[in-house]
């Protein structure tokens, strides 16, 4: 399955500056491993030491947030976006 | 309440729109919003609610303005360099409109002191800048059963969303369960935010206000907005009210406000 996964402005930088990829998957979490293979920097910002995603990150397959589907076993279909959405909380200093 | 004939003239675009007419105009002038943080997103949310006279604008903010802020935060400028922000955001709201009473709360926002601010407000902004703040104004706003209209901006993107948990929509802790620690997500000294940003959010938060007192419309309470400037692009996400959330959901945990409210994403 080939999917449009959206990178999230602040972990740009790490992507090659890129605002989206196709990966290939047929979950959430092959599509995971696949972006984090491609770019290592984004390993440590996204996944804790046991490569479970980030609580204050979350993944939406589509318009969905993946914690209430299958979590990172969500399988995918061809067509499917997914996107990265982490909490920022800047805005008044 | 009677219009005085200058406010007859001034409010007249809102007056002639046949959703807000003169029923919600006075609705706007008896309504009390208050705002966290005097600064890129309390800005535009402050004029914006002041210059569509709502009565009552509580402002809650205890830096002073920097040089440094004036590329994003409109209420402040060259000559307000040093002083209170939320005096300096006083002068400037009041200038604009007299009608409106102006509370500035030259005060450090805790878990122990947020219960009695909010207590006298309708509505609650979130405009601050640390995930500490973010959760105990997220708590208090929940037990108060007050809309919390939240907003975040960082480097080229910003989030919206309306969080009512009291009800059957979420709250932050439902769309974001924990903070990051402190170090992994940077913050916009560090990271840097695009000045307009705080514009763009700051005026959609002013806009889910108005909404929430005038009882208009689609309220973003089941939907997180985000939007990317470097994409130009607006996108809405689901998000649902979590029942493990361990504030709104089926068995709390979470029985009184607390938490620190200290600056937590400094490298």
């Amino acid at each position: 399955m080939s999917v449009l996964v959206r990178i999230p402005t602040p972990l740009r930088p790490l992507a090659n500056g890129q605002k989206e990829v196709q990966l290939k998957g047929a979950s959430v979490r092959e599509i995971l491993e696949s972006l984090v293979r491609d770019y290592p920097g984004i390993r440590e910002r996204l996944m804790d030491e046991k490569g479970e995603v980030r609580r204050f990150i979350n993944i939406y397959v589509n318009e969905e947030d993946i914690r209430f589907l299958e979590g990172t076993k969500t399988p995918i279909k061809d067509g499917d976006e997914l996107s990265i959405i982490p909490a920022i909380a800047g805005g008044s200093r | 309440m009677d219009f005085r004939e200058d406010q007859i003239e001034r409010y007249s675009r809102h007056i002639i729109l046949k959703e807000v007419g003169g029923a919600g105009q006075k609705k706007l002038l008896q309504s009390r919003v208050l705002i966290i943080g005097a600064g890129g997103l309390g800005s535009p949310v402050a004029l914006y609610l002041a210059a569509a006279g709502v009565g009552t604008i509580g402002i809650v903010d205890m830096d002073n303005v920097d040089l440094s802020n004036l590329q994003r935060q409109i209420l402040h400028s060259t000559k307000t360099v040093g002083k209170s922000k939320v005096l300096s955001a006083y002068d400037t709201l009041t200038a604009m409109n007299p009608d409106v009473r102006v509370v500035p709360i030259e005060e450090k926002l805790t878990a122990e002191n947020v219960t009695a601010l909010f207590r006298e407000y309708d509505v609650i902004v979130d405009g601050s800048d640390n995930f500490g703040t973010r959760y105990v104004v997220n708590d208090a706003a929940f037990f108060l059963k007050k809309p919390l209209v939240s907003g975040s901006i960082l480097r080229f993107e910003g989030q919206v969303v309306v969080l009512e948990g009291y009800g059957a929509t979420p709250c932050y802790r439902c769309l974001y369960p924990e903070a990051p620690p402190p170090g992994l997500v940077p913050s916009c000294s560090e990271a840097g935010v695009l000045g307009v940003l705080g514009g763009t959010i700051g005026t959609l938060q002013a806009v889910e206000v108005i909404k929430l007192i005038l009882g208009l419309g689609d309220i973003l309470n089941d939907r997180l907005l985000i939007y990317d400037a470097l994409a130009m692009s607006f996108r809405k996400v689901r998000v649902p009210k979590d029942p493990s959330c361990p504030l709104c959901g089926k068995n709390p945990s979470i029985l009184s406000v607390s938490g620190s409210t200290d600056w937590a994403c400094s490298i």
